[in-house]
């Protein structure tokens, strides 16, 4: 097969989706089931193609990609003829993240079948479901920025639509305008970022955009522009990806239905902004990419000290993601390309995994509080929770792997892919300081098997609070068991890699090599087989470390909530400050209000307080002189214009009144006149 | 009884001074009569101190016979004139009363 027609195969990926939601949303109500298969099925198909794509593009070392000229603009001043294009690119990354997008859409289709059966918009949830599954396929697949930027914004209209889709809820509404305005923020740098690109190039596509770097064309001929703009379109991915200081929308999305959650969270849109880094990656300079690792290491810590203390169960995995994309972002500012995007597709799956997971716990408690009549009791709040493992074992067992996954014990794919992003952190330092990332990076991993163990503790293992709702709880039905399923087994480490210890020598690792870098040497990353030569000589010690650290906060959360040989309560309350600051997520809400929304609110009183003194001021102000003007011109117009016709008027009246005295109606005087007149003028000639 | 030389034989200048007598004496009347029949009377002075003029010219100036005749005319459209004026002046006695022409003043209105 032509590798061309992997291009009609990727259009055909990027609008079933889209087919799904025009159907769905124009005819949804009136389809047997409201058409929740109908969107399932189109996804599954595309998820089939997509799966040949991959297979067919990573059979081969060329990428393939087509353009469309789209608009040709002719002559825009300082930029000279524009064509923009429209177009497509297959590459490996791209043809992996279709796969692992598609999957991931698949299985939470699937699982919504079951989470929101009647719900209210059970169709419409479905067709924004297909919606955002199409935008997000946008962003995969397109080979230039400016239809990124258009997908990019679509994804951010579907999450908006999606985490609001109990809009009857106000908190519901209210975190899907802070996750709309919040990835505004970060959009504005990007479309800032792009526009220095565009300017330079004239061009949206990413190879023209690269092959005129390599050349040594920078935008306004300065390394630090090229700095600036890698590090404003980098704010993009700070906004849609929920880094630091942008990550506050995040765990407020959780409002959304749960497998939206898993969807948002593990294949689209938090997803798009490490794409997006990892697409881009030949044109950031090395100090772009050490600001991004920077960002990526604040989050990652920033994140897991919060979510050690949640006790909302979808919370603690909001955090967790936080913290995990902070990971990939880490990994690819210090270079570690293939192992950032890798631990993308193995979080996808394992992230998945685990919001469902949540999504069936939370399904089941629901059932038994609605059973109990108990409306009062929080179905999320895992301090309600504990021994669920006896009654829902399916889910408990995937859970298990997931979090095994997540910790990054051996054998499962976390482990692989978070052994190689420490493993690139530390070779990163070896080469170039900075030890504190690679510091942050350890300490993270173990905190993150503590809170996960923490969490899975908590919420299955001792004892139920409530005997008699434990007795009412059920599994979840097959329709959200089987995801679970499918899930946990793509957490294992054989679809990434044969060696459990070793994620290099797998296809995703070997497929995902890292591009060349664009600018010019003297501000480009450590070249590739360097970092790769540094982190083969801390491979084993990393692989060592990361085991230890992971098994110790493992070992940890079992002492404190399992054997109770610590009291959790002790060690928060020794703690002191440092618990209520990340119980309360370091205050971060609260400083955005106090800031930026009080600021902006008293912003808007003083400038209503301008508008209505001054500008007002000067409008009456305006209004009160003219009013005068028009008052001196009027008397002078009265007194002098009109008096001087009134003037003319009245001497002409005047001397006519004088004048008319002669007209004394005789003939007779006339005669005389006009004999008179007659001698005059014949005296007058005669004389002359 | 010798005339002066003046009167010796009568010319043109003789004429031309009775017509213009008689003009001066058919101005006056219409001037300042108050009849308007006795106005009639001033302008029919003054078209025979016209004919006279004509006349005279006619016999010592280079007009030849043509004066005759246009004295001849005048005397036929004087008659006229007269008819259409009397016919005036006694419509004006219909409408006001009056043949006094200080009496007669529309025109100051």
């Amino acid at each position: 097969m032509a590798l061309e027609s992997l291009i009609q195969l990727s259009l055909a990926t990027l609008f079933l989706p889209l087919a799904g939601f025009l159907l769905l949303i124009f005819f949804g109500r009136r389809l047997p089931r409201q058409g929740d298969w109908l969107g399932t099925a189109l996804v599954g198909a595309a998820f089939l193609v997509s799966l040949f794509i991959m297979y067919t593009k990573l059979s081969t070392p060329e990428s393939v990609s087509a353009g469309w000229t789209w608009a040709v603009l002719g002559g825009i001043p300082g930029i000279g003829a524009v064509t923009i294009e429209l177009g497509i690119l297959i590459d490996n990354l791209s043809a992996v993240m279709l796969s692992v997008v598609l999957l991931i859409s698949m299985v939470v289709h699937l699982f919504s079948i079951g989470y929101l059966e009647g719900d209210v918009r059970y169709s419409r949830y479905f067709a924004y479901l297909g919606f955002f599954t199409f935008s997000m396929i946008g962003i995969v697949i397109t080979h230039n920025l400016l239809m990124m930027y258009i997908f990019w914004e679509l994804v951010g209209l579907s999450s908006y639509l999606l985490i609001g889709h109990w809009y009857e809820k106000k908190s519901a509404s209210n975190a899907a305008m802070k996750a709309f305005i919040v990835n505004r923020i970060g959009d504005a740098g990007m479309f800032i970022g792009i526009m220095i690109i565009f300017v330079q190039f004239s061009t949206f596509t990413f190879d023209a955009i690269f092959g005129a770097l390599s050349a040594g064309n920078l935008p306004f001929d300065s390394q630090a522009w090229l700095t600036a703009a890698g590090i404003l379109i980098f704010c993009g991915a700070i906004g849609k990806s929920a880094q630091f200081p942008l990550h506050v929308w995040l765990p407020d999305a959780m409002e959304g239905p749960t497998p939206v959650s898993a969807l948002i969270h593990a294949a689209t849109m938090v997803a798009a902004g490490v794409f997006m880094v990892a697409r881009l990656f030949p044109l950031f300079t090395a100090d772009a990419l050490l600001v991004i690792a920077y960002i990526g290491a604040i989050t990652a810590l920033l994140a897991a000290t919060i979510a050690i203390t949640q006790f909302d169960i979808k919370k603690v995995l909001a955090w967790s993601t936080i913290s995990q994309l902070g990971y990939m972002v880490l990994a690819l500012g210090v270079g570690a390309y293939a192992a950032g995007f890798m631990h993308l597709v193995t979080h996808a799956a394992f992230k998945a995994g685990l919001f469902l997971g949540s999504g069936a716990v939370i399904y089941a408690m629901h059932a038994a509080l609605h059973k109990q009549h108990d409306h009062e009791t929080d179905a999320q709040d895992i301090r309600n929770m504990g021994g669920l493992k006896s009654r829902m074992p399916v889910t408990y067992w995937t859970f298990l792997i997931f979090t095994l996954a997540i910790s990054g014990i051996p054998l499962t794919s976390g482990f692989l892919s978070k052994d190689e992003i420490l493993a690139g952190t530390l070779a990163f330092s070896t080469l170039n300081g900075h030890w504190l990332l690679p510091f942050i990076a350890f300490v993270v991993a173990g905190m993150t098997a503590f809170y996960m163990f923490r969490l899975l503790i908590l919420t299955f293992h001792g004892e139920h609070v409530h005997k008699e709702r434990l007795s009412l709880i059920r599994e979840v039905p097959w329709v959200m068991s089987v995801p679970l399923v499918v899930l946990a087994a793509l957490s294992v480490f054989v679809f990434y890699s044969f060696n459990p210890f070793g994620a290099s020598s797998g296809w995703l690792y070997q497929a995902l090599e890292r591009p060349a870098s664009v600018v010019p040497d003297a501000i480009a990353p450590a070249a590739w087989s360097v970092l790769y030569e540094a982190i083969s000589r801390v491979h084993s010690l990393v692989m060592i470390l990361s085991v230890v650290i992971a098994v110790a906060g493992l070992a940890l959360a079992w002492l404190v909530y399992q054997k109770r040989t610590i009291s959790a309560e002790m060690l928060a309350r020794s703690m002191g400050r440092l618990y209520h600051g990340s119980r309360n997520k370091w205050y971060f809400d609260e400083m955005y209000n106090a800031v930026f929304v009080n600021g902006t609110l008293a912003l808007t009183r003083i400038s209503n307080w301008f508008d209505t003194r001054i500008i007002d001021g000067i409008v009456n102000g305006a209004g009160t002189v003219t009013r005068g003007a028009s008052r001196i011109s009027g008397w002078i117009d009265n007194t002098f214009i009109d008096g001087l016709v009134n003037f003319l008027a009245n001497i002409t009246g005047a001397i006519g009144m004088r004048l008319r005295k002669i007209q004394t109606g005789n003939i007779q005087t006339y005669l005389v006149f006009a004999i008179f007149g007659f001698l005059i003028i014949t005296i007058v000639l005669l004389t002359l | 009884m010798v005339l002066p030389e003046w009167l010796a034989e009568p010319g043109l200048n003789h004429f031309l001074v009775v017509g213009a007598i008689l003009f001066s004496l058919g101005l006056l009347a219409v001037i300042s009569r108050r009849n308007i029949i006795m106005v009639l009377m001033g302008i029919e002075l003054i078209l025979n101190s016209a004919n006279l003029n004509f006349v005279a010219f006619s016999r010592y100036g280079s007009l030849s016979l043509d004066g005759h005749m246009i004295a001849l005319f005048v005397i036929i459209i004087a008659a006229a004139e007269a008819a259409v004026a009397l016919a005036i002046a006694l419509n004006i006695y219909n409408r006001f009363g009056s043949v006094d022409i200080e009496q007669i003043s529309e025109l100051k209105e």
